[in-house]
């Protein structure tokens, strides 16, 4: 299988090429054969992920970090479809944060291995087998978990009127002719509406700190998370035999 | 009236001709009310609605010469008049169902109609007459494309675009199957049982057979509208028989043509891919054009409202006509033509069109589908029916048996991609659901009989299978719903949370797949997302709208709706406010804004001065556009008590600062209220008046007449300041204190004071528009 390059500007763009631009189109078949089979299966039992999945994950791995161990902040530049999307800055910083690795640890770290990538990705996977509905609820959990740890970026168990703001403002940042005080005025919106749903009632006096995650809980029951926030890329039957080309 | 119109024939001519036209148009009034009374007395006495033979001649005296006061004509009126009275009976047949709850909860409408169409059929029967068949040209021309177009029109994009797949599948491939499966077997059993049933041939086994095979839309939409069934079963079944048309219609002609030809080869049924594909493609194709092309006219229209919602009308038909015109499927074109209009079309129309267009698409739909089951019952009573108990068994037999195999058959394939898969409930009920209704027994109609002699017999099968799957199938899919406990539909009233995190999912699969190097579905539709914004948006909207983002417009639609609600609420209630949630604890004597009692006044007093003024500017009258006064649509008798029991309350409201009301009883009615330093007011489109309003925290209110009228809009209580601005002119007198100029001086004297207080909120409280409430209540009524 082949991993397609994108542009090559915009590989050449990455602020601290490590190395020379290696011919990436050779390192697809034979990766250290034998030594990473072991390491994948053992990755694979953790995460959850198939053995065909990891490889194909790490071949896009190692495209990024141009063949470094690590993956850093700007390595995500070369991805240059990224640089379009409003939340680029959170989907990014998701890969540096200690909450989504499953280490029960808190902060930024500077730069991830292979490892916390693919922790990041099976937040992404497709459940393999058939689920019971307690199984669900636990996706669920997480897949909801991973969402709010991208709001909630101080790490405080709440998301605040402040990142919420932030957020909102981040959605609708493509629009240029925006003034930014409609999106303030969606964002209080929503969050009075939020506080409308969880608490109820509330005396004048009494103050509404942010969203906790059972609130967040709350307010996304309509939706259905656990089908929703899927790639297929990471389901490895037919359709990802074609996916790499 | 010829008495007076004697002596009136005297010199002035062109009195006389003026004259003369007035009575005769009262005499045709009068005839036609006289005609038309005692035609549906009998219309709805006993059924005969046709053929009401009015020969009788006039009653008015029959002296030599003498100017024939009353006389009639009724063939004149004939067709219009017979029309109307059919859609009058349907309507009326409509009413009365749901005048009885017991009786529509239990049979689907759909039946009931067949059951007064064969009542009404079997009348005009007895009367001797020939009852009227619903004929094909009409059917095709006139009765479907309202629905197929309010269909495609209110199409649930999001569920439809992640299902294509599923829907495809069944649609193509289910619907081959079931036409080969069928014709085939078929065939076989023919030409197994022998006698007159040896004659029907292999094409005429097929044909047939990819007739009876296609699920109907009409029937569907019927019935799944009572059983409110989720949201993908729903448009699983639903999109399948909208997508089927293509393959009919090419199964149809490919047959047909062979039937004609005699010999079939296998480039004939390589032609008969291409075809499908041209049929199809080009249905879409066509659709797509008209729909572009009506959303780029509708740019235009801010100047011609009252016609807009024609455009989509027209150009929808235009679709439909224009794929017919090739034999392309008309059925396709439609929906892609209200499909890609849609988006655009209601960014630039203004919400009153908007309204119209739903209500249009929605009173046609219902209506040709109310005459269409009426049809469907008087022309069972009227066909040329000949019975054969094996093939009509059979027919039954297979069609049940294709679609049962067919549907599990694919769903295993279809599951083995799915995310989530289709369980057996699903199946069972995408299986079950398979209606079949007016569009195969029009298919058969059309049938030339001379190359199918066993017309007859198909036709009587083809409308035994349909009175099988609605009459059975039909009555029965809502308890075996319920007993099977499948997933209902969910209440989708939206909140603004779920748009936003739906949103933000959106983008960041998008950026996810990005970062895997993966293109998928997420990749394309972001794409397809940006070349829409950045190019389509440009030449198909106008105005700054075209920048719009889709959250905003549905903050804004979202808004409208909060404002709107807040009527029933009465805001009575007062649960959570702005305060609550403000990051900074704001200090206690902001918190409980005070507001003296004689300030108060001063507001309301300029309020209403300005009111006034609005009023009077707002009397000039044109036919051809729409004035957004709803003050006169508000002006009603509201007595003294009333007002001042508003009054009190407003008093109470007034003082408080940002509320949100709710009925406790209604947790899922979405209503909040914003802090109004930062507040953009629903626009309607750029024509309507009132389109923003914003105030600042520090009150620079510009006072002009939008905002007023807004204001009077919003506030529940100032329904009745309507009258009040009238009444407290004479009561206080010096309430009218003047102009806008002055409106500016009073303000400034307040000014100082209000640094503090939350005025805006008072104003900009958002409350009812009685007449737009009720859409809105119908709105959501026919959304859901």
């Amino acid at each position: 299988m082949v991993i397609r390059t994108d542009s090559p500007v915009a590989a050449a763009a990455s602020p601290t090429p490590r190395d020379t631009l290696c011919p990436i189109l050779s390192l697809a078949n034979n990766m250290g054969a034998s030594q990473s089979e072991h390491e994948f299966k053992d990755l694979a039992e953790r995460t959850g992920f198939s053995l065909d999945q990891i490889k194909n994950l790490h071949q896009r791995f190692k495209w990024l970090t141009n063949h470094q161990e690590t993956l850093r902040q700007e390595d995500f530049e070369k991805v240059s479809h990224l640089s379009l999307n409003p939340i680029k800055g959170q989907i990014v910083k998701a890969f540096f944060d200690k909450r989504n690795f499953g280490k029960h640890e808190v902060g930024l770290v500077e730069e991830i291995g292979f490892e916390e990538f693919l922790m990041v990705m099976s937040h992404f996977k497709l459940p393999n087998k058939k689920l019971t509905d307690e199984d669900t609820e636990d996706v669920r959990t997480e897949k909801l978990r991973f969402l709010f740890n991208m709001h909630d970026t101080d790490n405080d168990g709440t998301i605040t009127l402040e990142e919420y703001r932030h957020l909102v403002e981040k959605l609708l940042s493509t629009c240029e002719t925006l003034e930014q005080d409609t999106s303030l005025a969606i964002a209080d919106a929503a969050m009075l509406e939020v506080a409308r749903i969880t608490v109820g009632h509330m005396e004048p006096h009494e103050v509404y700190e942010g969203i906790t995650f059972e609130q967040f809980q709350q307010i996304l029951k309509g939706v259905q998370i656990e089908t929703k926030m899927n790639v297929r890329f990471l389901q490895m039957d037919t359709t990802t035999m074609r996916c790499g080309k | 009236m010829s008495a007076l119109l004697r002596p009136a024939g005297g010199p002035h001519r062109s009195l006389v001709r003026r004259w003369s036209l007035l009575v005769a148009v009262l005499i045709l009034s009068v005839m036609a009310s006289y005609v038309s009374a005692s035609v549906v007395r009998t219309g709805q006495g006993n059924g005969t609605t046709t053929r009401t033979d009015s020969k009788t001649n006039g009653t008015s005296h029959h002296t030599k010469k003498a100017f024939p006061v009353l006389s009639i004509n009724y063939d004149y009126v004939r067709m219009p008049f017979e029309i109307s009275l059919w859609i009058l009976l349907a309507s009326l047949m409509k009413l009365g169902f749901h005048l009885v709850p017991r009786l529509s909860g239990v049979v689907p409408e759909s039946c009931l109609l067949i059951v007064v169409g064969l009542l009404v059929g079997g009348l005009i029967k007895l009367m001797g007459e020939n009852p009227p068949v619903l004929d094909s040209k009409l059917f095709f021309l006139c009765l479907l494309p309202p629905i197929i177009l309010d269909a495609g029109y209110f199409l649930p994009i999001r569920p439809f675009t992640e299902n294509t797949g599923t829907i495809l599948m069944f649609a193509v491939v289910g619907t081959l199957w079931n036409a080969f499966f069928v014709g085939l077997i078929l065939y076989g059993v023919c030409q197994a049982t022998g006698g007159e049933l040896r004659e029907v041939g292999l094409l005429a086994c097929l044909i047939f057979g990819s007739i009876v095979s296609a699920v109907d839309p009409v029937a569907v939409l019927a019935v799944f509208e009572d059983i409110q069934i989720n949201e993908l079963l729903h448009i699983i079944v639903f999109g399948e028989s909208l997508l089927n048309d293509a393959v009919t219609v090419v199964l149809y002609h490919l047959f047909e043509e062979f039937a004609n030809a005699g010999t079939v080869t296998l480039v004939d049924a390589c032609l008969g891919v291409a075809c499908f594909l041209v049929v199809s493609l080009g249905g879409i194709l066509v659709g797509a054009i008209y729909g572009v092309l009506g959303a780029f006219t509708s740019r235009f229209t801010s100047h011609t409202r009252v016609i807009e919602p024609l455009f989509v009308f027209l150009y929808s038909y235009m679709a439909y006509l224009s794929a017919e015109v090739f034999h392309l499927s008309g059925i396709m074109s439609l929906i892609s033509c209200g499909v890609v209009m849609r988006p655009y079309v209601e960014a630039n129309v203004s919400h009153k069109s908007y309204t119209t267009i739903k209500y249009f698409l929605k009173m046609w739909s219902s209506v040709s589908e109310t005459l269409i089951f009426i049809f469907l019952g008087v022309s069972t009573v009227a066909g040329p029916h000949s019975w054969n108990w094996t093939f009509i068994i059979v027919t039954i037999f297979l069609c049940l048996l294709s679609r049962v195999l067919g549907v599990v058959g694919l769903t295993l394939v279809i599951n083995r991609f799915r995310i989530v898969k289709l369980t057996g409930k699903d199946q069972f009920i995408v299986a079950y659901g398979g209606l079949r209704g007016a569009i195969a027994f029009s298919l058969v109609f059309l049938l030339p009989e001379d190359h199918f002699p066993m017309k007859n017999m198909f036709l009587t099968a083809i409308i035994t299978v349909v009175f099988f799957t609605v009459f059975v199938q039909g009555m029965t899919i809502r308890p075996l719903v319920e007993l099977l406990a499948v997933k209902r539909k969910k209440d989708t009233k939206s909140s603004i949370n779920e748009e936003i995190h739906i949103q933000f999912l959106d983008h960041l699969l998008t950026g996810i797949e990005d970062v895997c190097g993966h293109y998928g579905h997420h990749h394309w539709k972001d794409k397809l997302s940006r070349f829409n914004k950045s190019y389509v948006k440009r030449w198909l909207i106008a105005g700054e709208r075209s920048m719009e983002p889709q959250l905003i417009s549905f903050y804004h639609k979202l808004e409208l709706r909060q404002a709107l609600t807040l009527l029933e609420g009465g805001g009575a209630a007062v649960n959570v406010s702005m305060q609550n949630i403000q990051p900074r604890r704001p200090s206690p004597e902001r918190l409980i804004p005070h507001m003296p009692k004689g300030r108060e006044e001063e507001i309301r007093k300029i309020l209403r001065t300005n009111l006034q003024n609005t009023r009077q500017r707002l009397r000039s009258y044109s036919r051809h556009t729409l004035f957004e006064d709803p003050l006169e649509e508000e002006e009603e008798d509201y007595s003294e008590v009333q007002m001042r029991k508003k009054r009190v309350e407003m008093h109470r409201r007034m003082s408080h600062y940002l509320t949100v009301p709710a009925k406790p009883q209604t947790p899922p009615a979405r209503r909040v209220r914003f802090e109004s330093d930062n507040q953009v007011f629903g626009s309607t489109p750029t024509s309507t008046p009132s389109s923003r309003f914003q105030v600042s925290l520090v009150p620079s209110i510009q006072v002009s007449r939008a905002p007023i009228a807004r204001m009077e809009q919003m506030s529940q209580e100032s329904v009745s300041l309507v009258d009040e601005s009238s009444q407290q002119q004479d009561s206080e007198g010096k309430g009218a204190s003047g102009s806008d100029g002055s409106l500016g001086a009073e303000l400034s004297v307040i000014r100082g004071e209000m640094d503090n207080l939350r005025l805006p909120r008072c104003f900009s409280d958002p409350g009812p528009n009685k007449i737009e409430e009720e859409d809105e209540d119908e709105e959501e009524h026919f959304m859901s």
